[in-house]
């Protein structure tokens, strides 16, 4: 796919950012991405706030483009359904959080990992020009900033990017195991 | 040549996917009411039920109200989220602590003080500060709502192998120095990234020492440096924190169960990823200046200043202080704090009341502080009665309240109005975590006792 990214060039973005504990409240997957960056694109009274990227309409995209060890802080899994339900696809930083990570895959969100000078002037092109598309090609494993023509190829564990691909469910490939979990039991103590 | 997380992750492969992830058993599954009703309600959409019920443990923590617990919840939502899984756990026979049941309280406070975690077992919540039940020598880990819905089903989970690293802390802690402190100084080092893709194992004299409730405390907060989970092999503090709790094993299945926990250590010549080493008597008490774990400092240094930290992230770090109202280059020391929380699966434990306790003794609580003193679970609100620990508290101006995650994340009604300081005994210092605009500063059970005494942020070795 190809799209216009929306920048967050912070570090550190924890999860409580993306999805503030009040909205966890819920008890299904629903309307979470009406909450995404709450207590950053609105202020107290409920009026948006104009210096927020999501606020402001020169960015659009499905591409959310973000400073390293995004996704830090709680396994909250209300983060991904939030940037999914919003309409991103794909996030790109130079370090993701170990369980958002995962969280992310299996929102069928891509997080794509690239180094530190890509993530770098990938800001700058956004910077100076909004319009600046990325290429993205899960299968080849690469991701194209086209304003420069640079590529760079990210990795995904096979097993997951096989799920991507092919809409997959982990749980019922789990069950297609029974015989080996009960396997499993039968030899191993437990207490 | 296999570490300790080696020898329990390959002992509960059931398969492994080719270039993929390991099918790993879990032991304990451990649910409460925020992450799990999407796991329950997908199960359902399957026609599945739980595979090993006896295996689940459940109950509410994070949305239960710290007063007036036999009232029903007033926030509608809250209350929609425990009743959804006081429902789920009786529709498919889940054990189920519920709101006043006397086993009720924090999630990871609950586990192992009911012998309910062992050494050993593979050990998932639907919650990062998993990583406390390692203390006891498990492999322990938060996971999302869609894994929690995997372990429903199949009692298994697919998991990539994380690397493995050894923090060893040698040395002696001082007076005033606990395992809360050891830890913020870990992460302070490490920083809230430094050991993402690593699953911890804790090691040295310092650990060893440790009793299990400052074990529990250091396991705790693994994740905040982004670690898979943290973990200390077992040893004599071990099996005596756990005989005759009421699910440790008994009798002759103890003695089982001894010999086999006798194994679970790393080999000699364990190969970690990683080896940090660290000196127990560097470490002072600590406190958080920052809007992350990672910004921490020995409370009597002061706040770096913009030049000591990496250009790339000057930005992010200006916001952060600008967001707690603090200057960098200044000390702490002497400011004025308004909230004070004693709780949290971080410290809610008995030791943790008695550090505060023996500091408040005999002395009044600073009348311009608002404490929450909320003990982890009903058991140890039971220890703080036999002990007498509740009337010193009372005496010196504190109330007790009833047991839940409270104001460490504030999803029931302790919060932190906007702009206040709360000296918080908690995990995450996250901007608007106990409340919109609340700036938290993570701290131990003494330093929140001393700022509670002083209304100001003070070192409680000065009141020891």
């Amino acid at each position: 796919m190809t799209s216009t990214c929306v920048p967050l060039p912070l570090e550190n973005v924890d999860t409580d950012q993306i999805i503030p504990a009040r909205f966890l409240k819920a008890t299904t997957k629903d309307g979470f991405g009406d909450n995404l960056f709450r207590d950053w694109r609105y202020d107290k009274q409920g009026n948006q706030i104009g210096s927020f990227v999501l606020n402001d309409p020169t960015y659009s995209g499905q591409i959310l483009v973000a400073g390293k060890n995004f996704g830090s802080g709680s396994s909250r899994e209300h983060a991904a359904w939030a940037i999914a339900g919003y309409g991103f696809r794909v996030v790109i930083s130079s370090f993701f959080a170990d369980i958002f990570k995962n969280n992310a895959l299996n929102n069928f969100v891509l997080p794509i990992v690239v180094s530190e000078p890509f993530l770098a002037s990938l800001f700058n092109c956004i910077s100076k020009n909004p319009e600046t598309k990325v290429e993205v090609n899960l299968a080849d494993q690469t991701v194209i900033n086209t304003a420069l023509g640079v590529s760079e190829h990210f990795e995904i564990n096979p097993y997951k990017k096989h799920c991507l691909m092919n809409g997959l469910d982990d749980i019922d490939f789990l069950l297609s195991n029974k015989d080996k979990i009960e396997a499993w039991e039968t030899e191993n103590q437990q207490f | 040549m296999n570490t300790l997380f080696d020898k329990i992750w390959d002992a509960h492969l059931v398969t492994k996917v080719e270039n993929g992830p390991t099918q790993l058993y879990i032991d304990r599954l451990y649910c409460h009411e925020v992450t799990s009703p999407q796991a329950f309600s997908g199960l359902k959409a399957r026609g599945l039920k739980p595979l090993r019920p006896e295996k689940i443990f459940c109950m509410p923590d994070h949305n239960t109200p710290t007063h007036d617990q036999d009232k029903e919840i007033e926030d509608e939502i809250s209350r929609t989220q425990v009743n959804t899984l006081a429902q789920n756990a009786k529709e498919f026979g889940l054990t189920h602590f519920g709101m006043l049941h006397p086993k009720n309280g924090i999630i990871h406070v609950v586990g192992p003080e009911n012998g309910l975690t062992l050494p050993g077992m593979t050990i998932v919540c639907g919650d990062s500060h998993t990583s406390t039940h390692g203390a006891l020598g498990s492999v322990a880990f938060g996971i999302g709502t869609s894994e929690v819905e995997m372990v429903l089903a199949s009692q298994c989970i697919l998991q990539s192998k994380p690397k493995t690293m050894r923090i060893t802390v040698n040395g002696r802690l001082d007076k005033g120095v606990t395992a809360k402190d050891v830890a913020l100084y870990i992460i302070a080092k490490m920083t809230t990234g430094g050991a993402t893709g690593y699953f911890v194992e804790y090691a040295g004299d310092v650990i060893r020492s440790m009793s299990m409730e400052g074990r529990l405390t250091l396991c705790n907060l693994s994740i905040e440096m982004g670690a898979r989970g943290g973990m200390i092999a077992p040893d004599e503090i071990t099996f005596d924190y756990l005989k005759g709790r009421e699910f440790a094993p008994k009798e002759s299945e103890w003695d089982t169960a001894m010999a086999f926990w006798k194994t679970l250590k790393s080999d000699d010549d364990a190969l970690f990823d990683k080896e940090i080493l660290f000196n127990g008597n560097d470490i002072q008490p600590m406190i958080t200046y920052g809007t992350n774990p990672g910004m921490g400092m020995g409370i009597t240094e002061k706040i770096p200043t913009l030049e000591s930290i990496p250009e790339v992230g000057r930005i992010s770090y200006s916001k952060s202080l600008e967001y707690m109202g603090y200057q960098p280059g200044e000390l702490l020391i002497g400011k004025k704090i308004d909230y004070v929380f004693l709780g949290s699966c971080t410290n809610g434990r008995i030791e943790d009341f008695r550090a505060f306790a023996s500091l408040v003794k005999g002395k009044k609580k600073d009348p311009s502080v608002i404490a929450w003193i909320v003990p982890g679970s009903w058991y140890v609100n039971n220890q703080l009665k036999e002990e007498g620990i509740d009337k010193i508290l009372i005496e010196a101006g504190f109330a007790i309240r009833q047991p839940g995650c409270s104001a460490c994340l504030a999803m029931n009604d302790d919060k932190v109005p906007a702009g206040k300081y709360a000296v918080s005994t908690s995990n995450r210092n996250f901007e608007g975590r106990q409340g919109p605009g609340a700036r938290t500063l993570l701290a131990s059970p003494l330093v929140a006792a001393a700022a509670a005494l002083t209304g100001k942020i003070t070192d409680p070795r000065t009141c020891m």
